[in-house]
């Protein structure tokens, strides 16, 4: 039996003994080496063989993204480690380094109790460090770290020990302060991360060595050993006497909390339901005899398997054969056909798995990344996850042979159910499939994902920019008359208070057709700075924007409130600028006069009626379109500081900061995504390729006024409207 | 000039002798058969009946007015309305805009539904509370203010005449008496069960007119015929309603006693 065989041997045995769990993640700005320090803790783990790691990406399965090599999927794999005599079963899951693709690094977070984080020596603490740290210390995600590429300060950099120390000083300095600023308070002090206790660990994945201060002390290992063997270039010496998988996986064990331990403070954190029902309970403790409790987090694509739900149970014991429940979809049951671990690109078959594991189930097929999975019906769902961008850039598709088309609408269905941070609409008018990301490398990537792994020869349009709309004041009591002008409803506009917009963004407040909790609602809006008597009166939250009715005793208005809601949606679906969402607005219904009879009042007159008074409300609060903006992070040699600057210049940018850091210069700055098209190849050309780039979405900001008529004249004819809005006049007399 | 011409209920028969000269005499007709329609003719036969071009106009044509204010600028239009015209009380804001615009308006007017109704099965004028309508229920609109106003009648002993949507089909009177009972369980104020009496007239104005009243409960499964069918909630009875229910509407006759 070879040594992989006995490992899943083992690894079946242990995953009954919670203590000897730990599921963790590995998180990184890109190119910091995460995959590689994965693919080698894997075969030193002895999961593959160990002369393939750092050149077979285990982890890195999806054929595209070797060829890209940037981990694009969240990928489990387990692997057992022998840590004081016992062995342990350490569940890791892989998260894409990409801020494109930001949607799965949240979900993966969901799932693991620990992280590994991972910072290049050589570039230090990068904005997607702090990006992927905060959201695993927002889900309560414990960290310690690993300074990657440390032979490179030698080697390239020249550094003497002292001038290393200092750097290693500066790097953990950094995490800490951003674990301070974004721990949850209870752990701000018990999770900085130190040298002394082993919580830090140093050396180089790719060379497969690594160091912390217990090895040191148990093996009498010392730092000037380390330099001394990387002076002269002996890292395969270095790699024999200090395997990175055993530093690595020992601090995991030794700081990282077990399932048991870290649910008792993550449930209450990630999951709503009553604590002290059954379920809660069983969660709390991870309790594999009480109800089933799962969230999952990813959905894996099998060719001949098909869809293959991966998630974190948190409570029960997964049975083949057994049927379950998916939050959301009533009292409909779903067998597990198969059940499995996963360990890379394999799925491991097994009959049973316990609380604290990360099961892959077949059969749970209406299930989604995101979904909630129980024994017993309705069971409070997770809260949902917070996404921390909406997609901004958008293609129009379609099946290059009319007989695809068929096809091409499942696999856009099954892409977007893959990854909820697509979203894929149908143009009611054209029959256009519309496929929306996170920019353009995450389209990019799609769509090579539809032809090649699914076969689906498609036309797709150039990137379009998806815009958003709101008002800078306030606007109205505008009245809105039904077409048979026996209705009247009246509609004010005005800016929604920035503090809810965001609470709305980021999920704290959810988006709702029907206020379930209104005296809670109230009393959080009031707290974001909401007007008292408004935040009682919420009907509706859609996108970020609220419905509220605020009319005193209109006769019938409750049974006409549905409809008012309905033209609210379409309203905020399409802006009267430039039919794009709406974003920010709050609207008000402050008085309505209706007929007396309800065959008079039915949709065909209360929707245009309502829709027309928003519209013609938002005109008089001064209509203003958002474009998407792009922080942008670029570090290059000096000497090119200029030929970057001019690159962001054309392309309405700004430079936000500038830092000087030996030989090279971080450039911080801001610039519209729709200027950023083909910013990859102009910045490679720009400064030879010596260059270090990335992104991150950073929400809307108004277009500059000047350019404001000319970008909506081109939204409107691309969408073959009238190329001038309608302005108030015209909703007027309508 | 806008002359807003009543059909009466059945067919061109029904037409006034002053509402067949004003047809003759226009320039331009339009109907509509949104709000109500003839039974006795096709609207699309009532042009070859009456040897003039028809233009039957949409809803939304009607509501928005233009195509009808353009013509009736300098041209004699007549608008053709089954029923008595300003019954649909929508047609006043066409009306309105007419005259707002200089156009001289004039009714001719016809037999209703609403007085029909009553005449046929022999309840009175005077005691009848305020008209409702049943609309089909839509996605998002199950309007149940015609429940309350029934209510509120029949607490002051009225009568409800109670017109059924024909939108977009007539509906029966078999649906529209479910319809009452789905808004009962869901308001739950016994306001209808199984022995509520209530009446149905079947194609009034026509040759085959029906007039029934009875149980709700029996009168769910009767089979009234064609459309158009109307309901009426009868409230306080006087002798001579009841006279009249059980002798021309087949009423039970122990509803004398009450």
């Amino acid at each position: 039996m070879g040594r992989k065989e006995d490992n899943i041997k083992k690894a079946m045995r242990i995953m009954r003994n919670i203590e000897y769990i730990r599921n963790i993640g590995i998180v990184a700005h890109i190119d910091h080496g995460k995959t590689t320090l994965s693919d080698n803790l894997i075969a030193g783990a002895g999961m593959m063989s160990e002369d393939l790691a750092g050149k077979q990406l285990v982890l890195d399965f999806d054929e595209q993204e070797q060829a890209r090599g940037i981990t694009i999927n969240t990928a489990a794999a387990s692997m057992v480690h022998e840590y004081e005599g016992n062995e342990y079963l350490i569940n890791l899951l892989d998260t894409p380094g990409h801020v494109d693709f930001g949607g799965d690094v949240t979900r993966a977070m969901r799932a693991v109790d620990g992280a590994i984080v991972v910072v290049c020596a050589v570039e230090g603490v990068m904005p997607q460090t702090e990006t992927v740290l905060r959201q695993a210390l927002k889900e309560r995600v414990r960290p310690v770290l690993f300074i990657n590429k440390v032979d490179r300060l030698i080697n390239e950099l020249k550094l003497d020990s002292q001038q290393m120390m200092d750097r290693f000083g500066k790097i953990i300095k950094e995490v800490n302060k951003l674990i301070r600023r974004y721990a949850p308070e209870e752990f701000k002090d018990k999770w900085m991360v130190r040298v002394e206790d082993g919580t830090v660990a140093f050396g180089s994945a790719y060379h497969n060595w690594a160091i912390s201060v217990p090895f040191m002390k148990k093996t009498g290992i010392s730092f000037k050993d380390v330099f001394e063997h990387l002076e002269k270039g002996e890292s395969k010496e270095l790699a024999k006497k200090a395997p990175l998988h055993r530093i690595v996986l020992d601090m995991v064990i030794q700081h990282l909390p077990n399932p048991r331990e870290a649910q008792a403070y993550r449930i209450p954190k990630i999951w709503k339901g009553d604590i002290n029902s059954p379920l809660g309970q069983a969660m709390i403790k991870c309790d594999p005899n009480g109800p089933v409790g799962m969230m999952i987090t990813k959905i894996v694509m099998d060719p001949h398997a098909g869809e293959v739900a991966v998630g974190r149970l948190f409570s029960g014991t997964l049975r083949k054969g057994q049927e379950l429940y998916i939050v959301g979809m009533g009292n409909r049951k779903y067998r597990i056909q198969q059940l499995s671990m996963m360990v890379g690109p394999d799925r491991i078959p097994v009959d049973e798995l316990d609380a604290g594991n990360i099961p892959a189930i077949i059969g749970l097929k209406d299930a989604i990344a995101g979904s909630t999975v129980s024994s017993i019906p309705d069971a409070e769902p997770f809260e949902p996850m917070k996404h921390y961008s909406e997609p901004v850039v958008t293609v129009a598709i379609e099946a290059k042979h009319t007989k695809d088309l068929p096809r091409l609408i499942d696999v856009l269905r099954t892409i977007s159910k893959a990854d909820p941070s697509l979203r894929v609409e149908i143009n009611q008018e054209t029959g256009e499939h519309l496929l929306s990301g996170m920019g353009e490398l995450h389209l990019e990537v799609t769509i090579y994902r539809i032809t090649h792994e699914y076969k689906v020869e498609v036309i797709t349009s150039p990137p379009i920019v998806v815009y958003r709309e709101t008002v800078d004041h306030k606007g109205g009591p505008f009245e809105g008359k039904s077409p048979n002008k026996h209705n009247k409803f009246y509609i004010e506009v005005e800016p929604l208070e920035e503090s809810v917009v965001q609470a709305i963004v980021d999920g704290e407040i959810e988006e709702m057709d029907r206020i379930k909790n209104r005296k809670d609602l109230a009393k959080k809006l009031e707290e974001l700075g909401m007007d008292r008597e408004e935040a009682k009166r919420v009907e509706a939250i859609r996108g970020p924007n609220i419905l509220l009715d605020m009319t005193w005793g209109v006769q019938y208005l409750n049974e006409t409130m549905e409809l008012v809601k309905q033209a609210f949606f379409e309203a905020v679906e399409k802006g009267p600028l430039a039919n794009e969402k709406v974003y920010g607005v709050k609207v008000k219904l402050v008085d309505a006069k209706l007929h007396e009879d309800s065959i008079h009042r039915g949709p065909a007159q209360v929707i245009p009626a309502v829709r027309n008074a928003i519209y013609g409300a938002m005109c008089q609060g001064n209509r203003v379109l958002l474009e998407p903006i792009q922080k942008i992070y670029i570090n290059v040699p000096m000497e090119l500081v200029g030929s970057v600057t001019r690159e962001i210049q054309q392309r309405r940018g700004v430079i936000v900061d500038m830092e000087q850091e030996e030989y090279q210069t971080i450039i911080h700055a801001k610039a519209p995504v729709a200027e950023m098209f083909g910013f990859a190849s102009a910045i490679r050309s720009a400064t030879g390729g010596r260059v270090l780039w990335s992104t991150e979405n950073a929400g809307y900001e108004r277009v500059p006024r000047d350019l404001q008529p000319q970008i909506v004249r081109q939204i409107r004819e691309r969408k073959g409207l009238k190329p001038e809005p309608y302005d108030e006049k015209y909703y007027a007399e309508l | 000039m806008l002359t807003f011409v009543g059909l009466g209920l059945y067919d061109i028969e029904d037409l006034t002798i002053r509402g067949k000269k004003a047809i003759e005499e226009a320039d331009v007709i339009f109907a509509e058969f949104y709000t109500s329609r003839l039974i006795g003719i096709a609207p699309e036969k009532l042009e070859k009946a009456l040897g003039k071009e028809i233009k039957i106009l949409s809803r939304e044509e009607v509501e928005n007015g233009e195509i009808i204010l353009r013509e009736a600028k300098d041209k004699d239009v007549v608008f053709l309305v089954a029923g008595d015209p300003m019954i649909a009380t929508t047609h006043v804001a066409l009306r309105i805009m007419a005259e707002e615009r200089g156009i001289k308006t004039k009714i001719v007017h016809n037999s209703s539904i609403v007085t029909a109704a009553p005449g046929m099965l022999g309840l009175q004028q005077y005691k009848f509370g305020r008209t409702v309508s049943l609309p089909f229920p839509q996605e998002n609109y199950f309007p149940t203010s015609a429940y309350d106003f029934i209510k509120m009648n029949k607490n002051l002993g009225l009568h409800t005449l109670i017109l059924l949507d024909i939108n977009p089909r007539p509906m029966t009177a078999n649906e529209a008496m479910k319809l009452l009972l789905e808004m009962e369980e869901k308001k739950n104020e016994n306001l209808f069960s199984e022995k509520t009496l209530i009446a149905v007239v079947a194609r009034a104005g026509s040759p085959d007119s029906l007039a029934r009243a009875g149980y709700l409960g029996e009168m769910l499964h009767e089979n009234f015929g064609p459309p158009l069918h109307t309901l009426v909630l009868p409230g306080k009875l006087h002798f001579a309603e009841a006279e009249a229910l059980v002798k021309l509407a087949g009423a039970p006759e122990e509803i004398l006693n009450e």
